[in-house]
C-alpha cells in the first residue's frame, strides 16, 4: 500500500535550474524509503515538494501530481497547515527552536491549539521515549533546547516531529553532522518507528541507506534512475549508474 | 634560523605599534564625549536644584525652573512613540517577513533610505502644512507629535526590518514544518527573538525625537506657556526649543540656566540610551542561537 504518489512530477526554481524532472514514484506505507543519491540530485526537493516546504523557496513552476494519503498536496483548496500536521520533516542540520526542550515538543500542539497541560506534558514524555532521549533530558525539560549536544539536539527535533503525530516523516539526512553512536540510536529509533509511521530517509551515506531500506529509490541530477524494494538496489541494480554509485565509483 | 627570529620579532613589534596606533585612535573618539558631558557638567551643574527641576521658569525665564520644558519633552517623547512605534514595527514586520522582492518593496525601501536623509526643518516646515494647517490641528502636541513620529518612523522602520532579518531562516523553515503559519511563527518565534534588537531601534528614534528643534519648532513648540498643557491638542514648551530661545532670545540670560537646561536634556537623552544598552547586553546574554 503506498500513502504517497508521485506522478510525472517536475519542478523547477525562479534562477532557471531545474529541480526535478518528470518523477513518478509510490512510497509505501509503514517502510523506510530510502532516497540516495549525490548531493543535487533532488532528494530534499522532492522531499519539501512533499509537504509544501518548498513555497519558503524560489520555486518557479511545478507539474504533475504528488498525493499523500489521497491528498492533493498542490490542489489550492488544500489545507497547507493541516498537510504539513501530516509530514513531519526532520532537517540535516538539527535546529531547535529558540525555546525550552518542553516547549520545541509542545509548540507544535500549541500552534495547532492543543492547550491542555496533561495532554501536553503527556506527549512531551512519550515522544522523548520514542526518540529514544527521555532518559537524558528528563530533568532538565525547561534548559533550551540548544543546550542539548548535536546528537540529542536531532533526537529532540524526530521527538518534535512525532508530537503531531504524522503520518509520514522526512528526514532529510538527519544524520550528517552526527557520531557513530548518536547514528546509531537514530537509526534504531527509525527501525521502531516504521511500526507506526511511513518513514522517507535520505541517507548521509550508502552504508546507510543499505542498512535501513524497506524501499529504496535513486534520484540523479533531478531524475529517478530507479527504484527497488529491499536491499535489490544495492545488491541488484539495474542500471549501470546506481552500479556506479552504490559501488562508490562517484557521488 | 637566527635570521628567521628577527624577521618574527620585527613583525611582532610592527604589529604592537599598530595596535598601539589604533588604540590610540580608538580613545581619541571618546574625547570628544567626555569633554562635552564634563563642560556640561562643569558650567550647568550649578544650576541643578530642586526648584529648577520642578519649578516653572519666571523673570522672563531668566530664573525659576523648567518644569514645562521637561514634561513638554517627555510628552512630545511619548507622543511621537504612540504613532511611529506601531507603524514603524508593523512596516518592518512587513517588509522583512512578507513582501516579495520586487520593484514595489525596493520602491518602498529607497523611499524610507530617502525619508532618513531629509533635514528636520523640511520635516518641520511639511508638519506645518499637513497637521497644523491643513488637518487643523494648530499648533499643538498632536501636531508636533505626528511631525516628529515621520522623521522618526525610518529609523525604527530599517533597525526593526534588519533586528527581524537577522533571526536565521532556519526558525522559519522549522516553524513551518511543524504546521505554523507565518504570522504564528512571526508572533511565537521570529518577534520575540528580535525585539531587543527592535526596542534599541525604537530607543535611538525617539532619543533623536527628544533632542530634536526644528520638526516642532512651527508645529507644537511654545515660546513660554506659564501653565502645563492640558491636552494634547494644547502647545508645550519642550527643552531644546526652550534651550535655543534662552540662549538666543533672551537678554541678560544667566549662563549657568543655560547650561543646566542643556545637562537635563543631555540627561535625557543619555538615559535613553543607557536603557537601549542594558536591553541589548541582556538579551545577547539571553539568546538561544
Amino acid at each position: 500500500m503506498n500513502i504517497i504518489e508521485v506522478e510525472h512530477f517536475s519542478l523547477s526554481y525562479s534562477d532557471g535550474t531545474e529541480g526535478l524532472r518528470d518523477i513518478t514514484m509510490g512510497i509505501p506505507a509503514n517502510q523506510i524509503t530510502v532516497m540516495l543519491g549525490p548531493a543535487g540530485g533532488g532528494k530534499s526537493t522532492l522531499m519539501r515538494a512533499i509537504n509544501r516546504l518548498n513555497d519558503l523557496a524560489d520555486v518557479i513552476s511545478m507539474n504533475g501530481r504528488i498525493t499523500v494519503d489521497g491528498l492533493d498536496v498542490n490542489d489550492p483548496k488544500t489545507n497547507l497547515v493541516e498537510l504539513r500536521r501530516k509530514v513531519g520533516m526532520v532537517f540535516a542540520r538539527p535546529v531547535p527552536l529558540p525555546l525550552s526542550i518542553r516547549q520545541n515538543i509542545t509548540y507544535g500542539l500549541e500552534v495547532a491549539g492543543v492547550t491542555d497541560k496533561t495532554i501536553l506534558a503527556e506527549v512531551v514524555e512519550k515522544t522523548l521515549r520514542d526518540a529514544v532521549l527521555w532518559d537524558e533530558v528528563y530533568d532538565r525539560l525547561n534548559d533550551p533546547g540548544v543546550a542539548l549536544s548535536g546528537g540529542q539536539q536531532q533526537r529532540l527535533c524526530i521527538a518534535r516531529t512525532l508530537a503531531l503525530d504524522p503520518k509520514v516523516i522526512l528526514l532529510d539526512e538527519p544524520t550528517s553532522g552526527l557520531d557513530p553512536i548518536s547514528t546509531a540510536k537514530i537509526e534504531d529509533s527509525l527501525q521502531m518507528l516504521k511500526q507506526r509511521y511511513t518513514i522517507v530517509l535520505a541517507p548521509h551515506s550508502v552504508q546507510q541507506a543499505s542498512r535501513t531500506a524497506d524501499f529504496a529509490a535513486f534520484f540523479l541530477q533531478g531524475e529517478l534512475i530507479e527504484t527497488a524494494d529491499g536491499k535489490d538496489l544495492f545488491t541488484r541494480p539495474k542500471d549501470k549508474r546506481t552500479q556506479d554509485y552504490v559501488e562508490g565509483r562517484f557521488g | 634560523m637566527i635570521q628567521q627570529r628577527t624577521t618574527s620579532e620585527s613583525k611582532r613589534l610592527t604589529q604592537k605599534i599598530g595596535f598601539s596606533l589604533l588604540g590610540m585612535v580608538a580613545a581619541l573618539t571618546v574625547l570628544p564625549i567626555i569633554a562635552v558631558v564634563s563642560y556640561m557638567i562643569q558650567q550647568g551643574a550649578p544650576a541643578i536644584t530642586g526648584e529648577f527641576i520642578t519649578g516653572f521658569p519666571s523673570d522672563g525665564m531668566r530664573s525659576g525652573g523648567i518644569l514645562p520644558a521637561i514634561l513638554g519633552t517627555l510628552y512630545l517623547t511619548l507622543g511621537t512613540a504612540v504613532f511611529s512605534v506601531p507603524l514603524g514595527i508593523g512596516a518592518a514586520i512587513y517588509l522583512a517577513e512578507y513582501a516579495p522582492e520586487n520593484r514595489w518593496t525596493r520602491a518602498i525601501r529607497i523611499a524610507i533610505t530617502n525619508l532618513a536623509g531629509i533635514p528636520s526643518v523640511v520635516y518641520g516646515l511639511f508638519g506645518l502644512g499637513i497637521f497644523v494647517l491643513f488637518l487643523k490641528l494648530g499648533t499643538s502636541i498632536l501636531a508636533a507629535s505626528l511631525t516628529l513620529s515621520i522623521m522618526t518612523l525610518p529609523v525604527i522602520i530599517s533597525t526593526s526590518e534588519e533586528a527581524l532579518r537577522a533571526v536565521p531562516n532556519s526558525f522559519r523553515v522549522v516553524s513551518t514544518s511543524l504546521g505554523a503559519t507565518r504570522w504564528q511563527t512571526i508572533k511565537r518565534i521570529i518577534l520575540p527573538q528580535s525585539l531587543p534588537g527592535i526596542l534599541t531601534g525604537i530607543i535611538l528614534g525617539l532619543e533623536r525625537a527628544a533632542g530634536e528643534t526644528a520638526p516642532i519648532l512651527f508645529t507644537g513648540a511654545a515660546f513660554f506657556l506659564p501653565r502645563l498643557p492640558g491636552s494634547p491638542m494644547d502647545a508645550t514648551m519642550a527643552l531644546p526649543y526652550h534651550l535655543f530661545v534662552i540662549s538666543t532670545q533672551v537678554p541678560g540670560m544667566p549662563i549657568k540656566i543655560q547650561y543646566g537646561t542643556a545637562l537635563v536634556l543631555l540627561f535625557f537623552v543619555l538615559i535613553m540610551n543607557i536603557i537601549a544598552s542594558v536591553i541589548r547586553s541582556r538579551a545577547r546574554a539571553k539568546r538561544m542561537w
